[in-house]
């Protein structure tokens, strides 16, 4: 579905990304890990089309998106949740979901929030709350929702967990298995190793810019390397 | 709101331009009967003319987010097309007004385009950078094009003189009225939902599929036709047309109502509009202290009202009709 090939991005002049060659498969949940500056959300940016690499290229359904403008990648389905939890601070929670569906025609926007809100109850209590007065659990729910609002095919997490208490993470993971279960395809970036790897069916470990291991899941999860270095033993 | 029965939207467009009739046609009495002489006569054109320049600005600051610093360049290019297109056209000026007007406007809007697609482009606040050198660079074109080309367009400090007066306190007013109207049916459609929600949320904006140098754009360059039309309605009030006039200071004055009447409401503009054109020209009885009065009041209310008269807050009539009809205010939604 997804193929990312030999794709270097950088920042002026520092290599943030080297190199790298992935895949996301059809229905699957793949988690990128790695620890703080390997360039998981660079790689993710990339993707998205608000970074741009310098050799390669990016397939998405056989489409080649290396130049494509970031809202017409978004249109195509493929959707970024960026890192720390971007709302409109100052609209409601309904209408920061109505903006996540600004791709799709107007008469199907009712629909789509009534099946999100269904899905968040939590967030149908606080339809008319403004978003920045959210809890940091509320606006990643809201974050996840807002982009589902726009039927992605493959949607793209940037570390969802970060900065929640430990009941509240795996509520987010119940949520993301939710989501993958309704059908979308998921491509996930954590630093919270054990639980991406939990839920992934396949994982790539990243270090600075570099894929130095990739399998299963539950081959990552066995492995010395990854004990190691991400889960702590 | 939903839940509320709402007149259909044509009903009350209908009602707003009747109401507005009503207003112009008072205005024109008082001036026939000399209530207003001409003095203020001027003075309220100059109003209308500020009201419009504001809530083009109101575009940029409040609802793009943005600082454009170049009022005073687009108000040249709109004051000069107009004027130059109504020098020579054969046809009599108060009848092709409106084609001069609109000229303006688009020959403004295309600038616009060109200097807000590259700037709009960038991120962070370069566009006060570039408006302000745009605005400067226009003035020195306007003062020297003639005798670097060896042509008579814009006559450089010798002044553009027989621009037929054809602002009225009539023409102006309805324009007035046009900007505002079109520019609220922008921010209230999907494209105005486009736009603010850019100034709340860049990145997530973009990851909702807005196109963000497309709305950035499209707010700026109907910041720059307003106000080639506000320029437009100056260079048919004032008759003569020198590029001294369009200098920082217009760009800043401009600002300066925007920022008292509040960043992001067009109410705030347009009453600030009023109050800053006409308080000083009352204050006239202080001569020498004019200006100092006039930057204390300005310093004062900035100390009580920091976001302004009306901070974003809009004036809704239902507000006053319910106030009137005992009706419970509408909770808060926000
Ligand atoms: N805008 C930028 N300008 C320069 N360097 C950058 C920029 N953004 C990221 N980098 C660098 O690129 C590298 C990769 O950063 P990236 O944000 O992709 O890391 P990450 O894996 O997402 O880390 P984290 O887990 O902390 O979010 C880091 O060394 C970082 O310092
Ligand atoms: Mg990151």
């Amino acid at each position: 579905m997804l193929k990312v090939d030999n794709i270097n991005v950088y920042y002026d002049n520092i290599h943030a990304i080297k190199n790298l060659s992935f895949e996301v498969m059809d229905g699957e949940i793949v988690t990128l890990i790695g620890a703080n500056g390997a360039g998981k959300s660079t790689t993710l940016k990339t993707i998205s089309g608000l970074l741009r690499t310098k050799t390669g290229g990016i397939q998405f359904m056989g489409e080649e998106l290396k130049s494509t403008a970031p809202h017409k990648i978004v249109a195509k389905g493929l959707v970024q949740v960026p890192e720390g939890r971007r709302m409109f601070q100052n609209l409601t929670v309904e209408e920061n979901l109505e903006m996540g569906a600004f791709t799709m025609p107007p008469n199907e926007i009712p629909d789509l929030k009534d099946d999100i809100f269904r899905r968040f109850p939590r967030l149908s209590e606080r339809r008319k709350q403004v978003a920045g007065t959210l809890s940091g659990g509320e606006q990643q729910m809201l974050a996840m929702g807002r982009a589902l609002m726009s039927r992605p095919k493959l949607l793209m997490l940037d570390e969802p967990s970060m900065g929640l208490a430990p009941l509240l993470v795996d509520q987010v993971f119940g949520i993301i298995a939710e989501m993958h279960s309704s059908g979308v395809t998921i491509l996930l970036v954590e630093q919270n190793a054990s639980m991406a790897l939990a839920v992934a069916d396949r994982g790539y470990v990243l270090e600075t810019g570099k894929i130095v291991l990739s399998g299963s899941g539950k081959e990552l999860r066995e492995s010395d390397q990854v004990k190691k270095a991400y889960l702590g033993g | 709101m939903k839940t509320r029965k709402n007149l259909p939207l044509i009903v009350k467009y209908l009602i707003v331009a009747a109401v507005y009739a009503l207003f112009l046609l008072a205005g024109n009495l008082l001036i026939k009967n000399k209530v207003i002489g001409l003095y203020y006569t001027k003075v309220l054109m100059v109003v209308a003319i500020n009201m419009i320049l504001a809530v083009s600005l109101n575009i940029g600051t409040g609802y793009l987010g943005q600082l454009p610093l170049g009022s005073a360049g687009f108000m040249a290019v709109g004051a000069y097309a107009s004027a130059i297109f109504m020098r020579k056209v054969p046809i009599d000026p108060k009848l092709i007004f409106p084609v001069g007007i609109i000229l303006g406007g688009l020959v403004s809007g295309l600038f616009g385009l060109i200097i807000g697609l590259p700037a709009l482009r960038l991120k962070g606040d370069y566009l006060a950078i570039i408006t302000l050198g745009f605005a400067e660079i226009i003035r020195i074109v306007i003062l020297n094009i003639d005798k670097a080309l060896g042509i008579t367009l814009t006559y450089g400090a010798a002044n553009l003189k027989n621009i037929p007066k054809t602002t009225t306190f009539t023409n102006a007013f309805i324009w007035v009225f046009i900007a505002c109207f079109l520019i609220k049916a922008m921010m209230n459609s999907r494209h105005g939902r486009a736009i603010l929600s850019i100034r709340d949320n860049e990145i997530a904006a973009e990851s909702c599929g807005i196109n963000l140098t497309f709305y950035k754009t499209m707010a700026f360059v109907v910041y720059a036709f307003f106000t080639g039309v506000g320029g437009a309605l100056y260079a048919g009030y004032l008759g003569i047309l020198n590029p001294s006039g369009f200098g920082f200071a217009k760009s800043i004055d401009i600002l300066v109502i925007v920022v008292l009447g509040g960043m992001g409401s067009m109410t705030g503009s347009v009453i600030s509009s009023a109050v800053l054109t006409i308080v000083p020209e009352l204050l006239r009885a202080f001569s020498d202290y004019r200006m100092i009065v006039y930057s204390l009041l300005l310093i004062i209310v900035m100390i009580f009202r920091p976001t302004g008269l009306m901070g974003t807050k809009e004036f809704n009539p239902r507000g006053i009709m319910d106030f009137f009809m005992g009706r419970k205010k509408r909770k808060e939604e926000r």
